[in-house]
């Protein structure tokens, strides 16, 4: 209903003004204007002259208006180093521009004006003039020379690849957000390949190739002050460009294309919200509908946003951009976990699966006998320590391999720690099975202890006793597995150490 | 045609009569046999007349169209929390209502609606509506010629222009929706429908609605080129040519040049889009799955794109100042200052145009040092187009001006072109570019350089031409309230987003709240929604003002109303199929003899007095 009735004022005063210009055109042919109606030419030349005044007003008080949220303008220097140039040459281009924005357009609408209709008057024959037009052909030439030359100069300076040490980090665009890379303590980036791309390795890094292994994939880019930045851009499905306003940064991103940009940002995330502090624009609530919320210069944050168009969610790739301390920086550095061994290592497309295992077990044992030793830290006669890592093959007095690294440890301690020390080895099963037979493996199985302390590490047989339980003293109920599991091993009790 | 009585002549009339050339026009058939019934004079219509106006009014149905999609997605821009429900009869289910009632329109739909708005306006409406209609219509009126040099071909080259509207506006009902890549089209994104619903069908329809587009360019192209080099009338050398055939001739050729290129560019993507080549595709993974495609790079369809790309922007720009410069200097009373120093300045812009197409792609990923070459075409061009806006000032200076509304938006297109010109200045210096590239900054520099300017040129065309085709004039009044009301409008809608693009604002975005960068210009961009909304209003004035004139407009009592130097202005008030009914006329001097020896105006067709130089 709204709809119709806006319709139908918009169509009642499309009348109306059709009439208007009807009775215009009545009125000129009444007052034998001829073909050409010129009445109410003069207002016209008139209306040229405000709107050249209103026009020079708007564009100065528009800028002014805006300028604190400009960049280059107000507090929004530029955060990097080589932006600095490309603000001042973007004001030195506004200047020769400005100069002849506005003196074109006085001439033109002062001309309107000055030269408008009057009966009877003769126009100027005037064809033209070589002179002035060569002055007005050298002119702008002197100038856009002026302006390229500066301008290529910046530019070769800009974009030309770093020679100096710098540190690079990865950018992958896909839709529709950006993905980060960082090289790690080796700083190098590691190889990738896009059919290698799933869930678990979203780069698609070769696992091969050493590099990856240290490489991490932060949430947000983080990066000290005042370093060479070399970022290398690329693409995982469609063009997305890595825009950083705040540091002149933008370049596209390109699948299978990589391309680079190099900066330096020279603010940090802290000094620049000191400078946003004072400007009255930055005075309101980051969330007006929440009082508690930070000042928005509190909450400032550079952002990394997409700039080619990618689809449907182009609008929404945003990252925070936090500029630090090196030694802020250093710290969250080592804080990162790398994908390698956050999510890949030790599993089916871990190529280093089998070393890794080893080194895994190797890192166990070492824990095992920081433990172990541990346990030993005071001493007293009737003390029972649980030989925890002391495993048989089932039903037999035979250990398992592993078990030697906590009996190697138990030498140590009983030849380097406590030289005196007498002990008593013990060993228990559960309940399952036949009592007299869980009593003569569990003897069997302390003898094997004994056996293994005297064999490899020569302790005196005297310092030892062995003694099978069976299952007469368990530790726990035998009623569940885990009770079970619990009441199957191997006791160290001490003696004496004297 | 001594059926008229000498002393009822003008003078044009009885010098034509007296040194006009002679073919026999008449002789050869008894009346028109090519426009003997309503088929064949307004649909089928092979006279170049009505060839204009049909590419006119197919203009101006593209124009609304494409307006009105910019109105809905500025809406979105300057009204993103506001309720878009009262559009869901219109747009279906591109507008989702939640539980409150609040209807929001989609994203996919918003690219949709940016990428036809690009694509109607540049090709339909700037390029067919503008170079169509004045190149039609004054082509063989202004050099002499009773038609085009293939009638036939110039028919066809309209009806393939509606065949690709046709294509273009089924496109829009798809249930994956239009194309919505942007109107550059780039890959992957345009050729995999993974990427976007839109590069699925959408994208098909488009590439083929184009390909019919070119060949209707071409078919015009060639046929407008051939008209000004063999049928101009005898007396008519070059340098005798007004302006307006100037640019039309040098539009055509850069049409003839570049088109074929984006036809090349296009094919290569739908290769990639259905038969599996990788001309453009390397190392994409998509959808959960990698891709096949290895080895092509995205870069050269930009170099084919731009290739076109840059040239149509002057294949829109050129007719516009084409016809500025004609109605400049008529409505000063004086001649066009420095034309030779015009003509040189349109060859330097069309010459140029072939070689800074790469200033599009400074932040693509080419080569840094290939761009040095580009900067510095790019800002050589801002020379020849300097001359040609101190050459219309100049025009008007010591002149004696009528402000028509022809005159009015002429005037405006000067003052379009300086401010869209010299922030051209900003973009084609690289460096500067790495911080203005796809920012508002350059949505503000193009709309204004070639698209207000651009439709600025056309209504000055339209507003001045209107008599030649209706024999009735536009509303004047009307047409000064359309002029203000656009002027005042296009700069209140572009002349921010200059500040939105200095503040980094990318172009292209849906929404911009999720930045904090971005989101400080909520009540700029409201502002900007309602200027357009008001413009979009003073368009729909224009149009009221169109149709009704042709109707009802005021009658033409003379043939030469403006007082106009050129031979269009010879022929009958309504003149039929043929233009002049009995000889052609013959040209005897320049076309810009205003206010020469104390004269309001002399002729064409009127020979050199005595010891007169022809003349510039």
């Amino acid at each position: 209903m709204t709809s119709i009735i806006i319709f139908l004022i918009i169509a009642l005063i499309m009348v109306v003004v059709v009439q208007i210009g009807k009775i215009a055109d009545i009125k000129g042919v009444l007052d034998n204007e001829g073909e050409v109606h010129m009445s109410g030419n003069d207002r016209q030349g008139v209306y040229f002259m405000i709107f050249l005044v209103g026009f020079m007003i708007f564009c100065v008080a528009s800028a002014y208006y805006y300028r604190n949220w400009m960049l280059g303008y107000g507090p929004h220097d530029s955060a990097s180093e080589h932006g600095v140039i490309l603000d001042q040459l973007f004001n030195t281009t506004l200047i020769f521009t400005g100069i002849v924005f506005v003196l074109t357009h006085i001439a033109l609408f002062w001309f309107c004006q000055k030269y408008k209709y009057k009966k009877g008057r003769k126009a100027l024959f005037l064809s033209h003039n070589n002179t002035l037009e060569l002055f007005w052909t050298a002119i702008p030439a002197a100038v856009m020379c002026f302006l390229v030359v500066k301008g290529l100069t910046a530019w070769n300076a800009v974009m030309a690849d770093t020679t100096e040490e710098y540190m690079e980090i990865e950018a992958m665009g896909q839709q529709f957000n950006w993905m980060i890379r960082y090289p790690g303590g080796d700083n190098l980036l590691g190889e990738r390949n896009y059919k290698l791309i799933d869930a678990n390795d979203p780069f698609g890094q070769e696992w091969n190739d050493v590099k990856n292994l240290d490489d991490f994939h932060p949430s947000e880019i983080v990066l000290p002050v005042n370093q060479t930045i070399r970022v290398r851009i690329t693409a995982k499905d469609v063009l997305h460009n890595f825009d950083l306003p705040h540091f002149r940064v933008k370049m596209d991103a390109i699948p299978g294309l990589p391309t680079y940009f190099v900066f330096k940002p020279t603010i940090t995330t802290e000094e620049y919200r000191e400078k946003l502090r004072p400007v009255p624009e930055y005075q309101a609530l980051a969330d007006p509908t929440d009082p508690e919320s930070p000042m928005l210069w509190e909450a400032f944050n550079y952002e990394l946003a997409c700039a080619e168009l990618c689809g449907y969610g182009h609008y929404s790739m945003r990252r925070v951009v936090r500029i630090v301390t090196q030694e802020e920086y250093d710290a969250w550095e080592k804080e990162q976990e790398s994908w390698y061994n956050q999510t890949v290592k030790g599993t089916d497309q871990d190529p280093h699966k089998a070393k890794s295992e080893e080194e895994m077990r190797l890192q166990k044992i070492s824990m095992q006998k920081e433990a172990f030793q541990n346990s030993f830290s005071s001493v007293e006669a009737g003390q029972t320590i649980r030989l925890d890592n002391v495993k048989f093959l089932t039903g037999s007095a035979n250990l398992e391999p592993d078990s030697k690294y906590e009996l190697d440890n138990l030498i140590e301690i009983l030849t380097a720690t406590y030289p005196n020390m007498k002990v008593e080895l013990a060993g228990h099963t559960d309940n399952q099975g036949n009592p007299a037979s869980n009593q003569a493996l569990s003897q069997s199985r302390a003898l094997a202890v004994k056996d293994y302390l005297i064999t490899n590490g020569g302790i005196a047989a005297n310092r030892l006793k062995a003694a099978g339980y069976g299952d007469t003293k368990p530790a726990t109920s035998n009623d569940t597995a885990e009770g079970r599991q619990e009441n199957r091993r191997t006791e160290c009790i001490i003696i004496s150490n004297k | 045609m001594a059926t008229i009585a000498k002393e009822h002549l003008t003078k044009e009339e009885s010098l034509i009569e007296e040194l006009g050339f002679d073919d026999h026009f008449h002789d050869h058939h008894h009346g028109d046999k090519y426009q003997s019934n309503f088929i064949t004079t307004y649909i089928f219509s092979q006279d170049h007349k009505m060839i204009a106006k049909q590419f006119l009014i197919t203009g101006m149905f593209w124009a609304l169209i494409g307006a009105s999609m910019s109105i809905i997605f500025r809406l979105q821009l300057g009204f993103p929390e506001e309720s878009m429900a009262w559009l869901k009869p219109l747009l279906g289910k591109w507008i989702t209502i939640n539980e409150a009632g609040i209807g929001t329109l989609a994203p996919e739909f918003y690219y949709a609606l940016v990428t036809m708005h690009g694509t109607i306006i540049v090709f339909f409406v700037l390029t067919a509506g503008l170079s169509g209609t004045f190149s039609n219509l004054l082509i063989p009126l202004q050099v002499g010629a009773r038609d085009m040099a293939s009638p036939m071909l110039n028919m066809f080259s309209y009806w393939f222009f509606f065949l690709a509207g046709l294509i273009m506006f089924f496109s829009l009902f798809l249930s994956t929706g239009p194309f919505s890549g942007g109107w550059t089209a780039y890959p992957p994104l345009s050729a995999l429908p993974q990427a976007s619903e839109g590069s699925g069908a959408g994208m098909t329809m488009w590439v083929i609605s184009l390909v019919f587009f070119v060949v209707s360019v071409l078919l015009g192209g060639i046929n407008y080129i051939t008209t000004v080099l063999n049928l101009r009338t005898k007396g008519m050398n070059m340098w005798r040519l007004p302006l307006t055939i100037w640019a039309f001739f040098v539009t055509a050729i850069l049409g003839l040049l570049s088109f074929p290129v984006l036809v090349s560019g296009l094919l290569l993507v739908m290769f990639d889009k259905g038969l599996g080549t990788s001309f453009f595709l390397s190392e994409i993974f998509i959808g959960g799955a990698p891709l096949d495609h290895v080895g092509g790079s995205p870069v050269l369809y930009q170099h084919l794109f731009w290739f076109l790309g840059h040239p149509e922007v002057y294949i829109i720009i050129l007719p516009a100042m084409g016809l500025v410069s004609e109605v400049l200097s008529v409505h000063s009373r004086k001649p066009i200052f420095g034309y030779k120093a015009m003509v040189f300045s349109i060859l330097a812009i069309g010459f140029l145009s072939f070689i800074v197409w790469a200033h599009h792609m400074f932040m693509s990923g080419v080569n840094p040092w290939i761009s040095n070459f580009f900067v510095l075409f790019t800002l050589i061009i801002a020379v020849p187009s300097a001359v040609k806006v101190f050459n219309w000032i100049t025009t008007l200076y010591g002149g004696n001006v009528r402000f028509t509304s022809a005159c009015l938006f002429s005037i405006g297109f000067v003052s379009m072109f300086i401010s869209g010109g010299l922030t051209g200045i900003f973009l084609g210096n690289s460096a500067i570019d790495i911080q203005m590239h796809d920012t508002y900054f350059v949505v503000a520099h193009f709309h204004i350089v070639m698209g207000i300017a651009a439709f600025f040129g056309m209504f000055a065309g339209i507003y001045h031409w209107f008599p030649k085709m209706y024999g009735r004039f536009m509303n004047e009044t009307l047409g000064k309230m359309h002029f203000w009301g656009t002027m005042i409008g296009a700069y209140a809608i572009f002349w921010p987003m200059h500040y939105l693009g200095m503040a980094g604002v990318p172009r292209r975005y849906y929404l911009f709240s999720n930045f904090d960068t971005f989101s400080h210009f909520t009540e700029m961009n409201k502002f900007i929604t309602v200027a357009a909304i008001i413009v979009f209003m003073f368009q729909i004035l224009f149009v009221v003002n169109f149709f009704y004139s042709i109707f009802k407009g005021r009658k033409v009592t003379t043939k030469n109303p403006w007082g106009a130097t050129t031979l269009e202005w010879t022929t009958p008030i309504n003149a039929g199929h043929g233009n002049w009914p009995g000889k052609i006329p013959t040209v005897q001097r320049w076309a810009y003899d205003y206010g020469k020896d104390g004269r309001e105006f002399i002729s064409q067709v009127e020979p050199l007095a005595e010891g007169e130089e022809d003349g510039h």
